[in-house]
């Protein structure tokens, strides 16, 4: 288990700084992370302005007239000694409806056929993972998902398009995710969601939250439409 | 109620304060005015917390109506501005009446300039800020950049106007640079020393991919020697971050939070004001210096904010 003395830290600008608990991308390192954040979320210093974390890094954005990358390093060592006392909740488990291929999926037949697979057999490895909640990014709302199965790895697309739909439900690398908003992306598009990932007005903004377990759950065309009318 | 009318809109004016932080785990970056320095001193000029929100205007300003009598200010760069056909001065205050028109024209030197009311533009706040973040869409007015025949509320401000403005001293040392001084990013040490030699000698151009969300660069490619992945991680402001194309991208105010490239530098907070003022075409360089000296920058440029503003 990392520890204090495995940490690394790296200055990333005049009033960032790095922390790295290792250097791969492991469900054990990233629980650590997540200790972290809670340990600095729940007992947070003074000066501190922003944290991003991700799958084995947390980025430290903090006031440069408060604080100091060495000043910040030794509080930070002391939050990573009692790392071991945090008790972690329960993760939650979040089904996500998805409507695969057509115009809700353009890139449905291309992964196929990059894999040699069917549709339907690219949507049962699809629906059939729990994937991971790791971190957030790119936009308010974008989930950075694991546990894709290996068999559906495929690089992004070598042009992303200037807009994906709202609830695009997307595959690139080893990763998967949900774009939250109409925006410019370059992951392979299987499928959209009619339900709204990040919506400012409600108590919870994210539908998904760090460490939650997720699953994508097939639903027709109808069901979309029903659901984004709801 | 007090307003102003958009009857023309200008290329991309949005509405702008200082941002919002602290809602990086969500995936949620600061935003805010990308030349904070011209709208702190605006701010400053009418009366308002520093803080408030103005609007944001890009290469071309457009025109704009009073409802009522309001007192106003323009910083940063110089869009040959006039109400009802006259000369408006820059860094200072002055006052409209009901019904002036205020035309705003083209940019003469840098990218943006800052219109500032007396009591602020009133808008909905998103995560405690009115900026506007025109990727998602969220923030300022309905999230996205004036348009012709928008109405925008004032927020109320006591009577009583002092005309001021910013002394010429302050304005020349605060002014922007074209040469950018960075300190070392995350992965300075995957670049190879000719790669990190060619980033601090040769000018680099900003292209036309260049807003709020980055600034993409072209000159001489450098590319990371590392053959390790890299693994996705936080970004932070200003970070020049370099592609497999070996040209390098600013990450801006509307950043993405995390990403996925190596990271050779990053541009120091005192000149982040200065990356705000650039405009396509433009050519940069960079300058590497010391953390303890982009630190003590930082607070030579914050002690000359605070001077005090002249009366007129």
């Amino acid at each position: 288990m990392p520890g204090a003395a495995e940490a690394r830290f790296q200055p990333a600008s005049d009033q960032s700084l790095l922390i790295y608990l290792g250097e791969t991308i492991t469900l054990e390192i990233h629980e650590q992370i997540v200790k972290l954040l809670h340990l600095m979320e729940s007992n947070p210093i003074e000066g501190i302005r922003n944290l991003h974390p991700a799958y084995c890094s947390l980025l430290v954005q903090f006031d440069p007239f408060v604080l100091d990358h060495r000043s910040l390093e030794k509080t930070l060592r002391g939050y990573l000694n009692r790392l071991g006392d945090v008790r972690l909740a329960q993760s939650r488990r979040i089904d996500i409806p998805v409507c695969y291929g057509g115009e809700y999926g353009p890139d449905l037949n291309d992964v196929a056929d990059l894999h040699g697979m069917t549709p339907a057999q690219v949507i049962e490895l699809h629906s059939s993972a729990t994937y991971v909640v790791y971190f957030f990014g790119f936009t308010p709302g974008f989930a950075y998902l694991s546990g894709l199965p290996e068999s559906l790895e495929t690089p992004r697309l070598a042009t992303p398009r200037r807009k994906v739909p709202q609830g695009g439900v997307g595959i690139a690398g080893k990763q998967a995710g949900v774009y939250p908003f109409a925006t410019p992306g370059g992951w392979r598009l299987l499928g959209r969601t009619p339900e709204a990932m990040f919506q400012p007005d409600r108590q919870h903004m994210s539908l998904l939250s760090i460490g939650d377990r997720v699953r994508f759950l097939p639903i027709s065309e109808e069901e979309f439409r029903a659901r984004r009318a709801a | 109620m007090r307003t102003i009318h958009v009857e023309a809109p200008g290329l991309l004016t949005t509405v702008q304060d200082l941002g919002r932080s602290g809602y990086g785990t969500l995936g949620v970056s600061a935003s805010g005015a990308a030349d904070p320095i011209a709208l702190r001193l605006g701010n400053r000029l009418v009366g308002n917390p520093e803080n408030a929100a103005g609007l944001e205007k890009t290469l071309l300003g457009g025109t704009l109506a009073f409802s009522d009598p309001m007192v106003l200010a323009l910083t940063g760069c110089d869009f040959g501005t006039t109400l009802d056909g006259h000369a408006v001065p820059l860094w200072t205050s002055f006052e409209v009446a009901s019904g002036q028109k205020l035309q705003i024209g083209s940019t003469r030197t840098g990218a943006r300039c800052y219109l500032c009311v007396q009591g602020g533009i009133a808008v909905k706040l998103f995560l405690g800020s009115a900026s506007t973040h025109l990727l998602s869409g969220l923030g300022g007015l309905e999230g996205r950049a004036l348009r012709r025949g928008d109405v925008l509320t004032v927020a109320p401000a006591p009577p009583g106007f002092i005309h001021k403005r910013v002394a010429t001293e302050v304005l020349e040392q605060l002014a922007f640079r074209k040469t950018l001084r960075v300190t070392d990013g995350p992965q300075w040490d995957w670049f190879s020393g000719s790669a990190q030699d060619l980033l601090l000698t040769i000018p680099y151009r900003v292209t036309e991919e260049a807003n709020r969300m980055g600034l993409r660069l072209e000159g001489a490619p450098i590319t990371a020697n590392s053959e390790a992945p890299m693994i996705t991680e936080g970004v932070s402001l200003g970070a020049i971050q370099v592609p497999p194309s070996g040209q390098p991208i600013i990450l801006f105010v509307e950043q993405q939070t995390t990403g996925g490239y190596p990271k050779i530098a990053n541009i120091i907070s005192a000149d982040m004001a200065s990356v705000g003022q650039l405009r396509p075409r433009d050519e940069i360089r960079f300058e590497r210096i010391a953390m303890a000296d982009a630190r003590n920058a930082l607070a030579k440029q914050e002690k000359l904010l605070a001077s005090e503003l002249l009366n007129i």
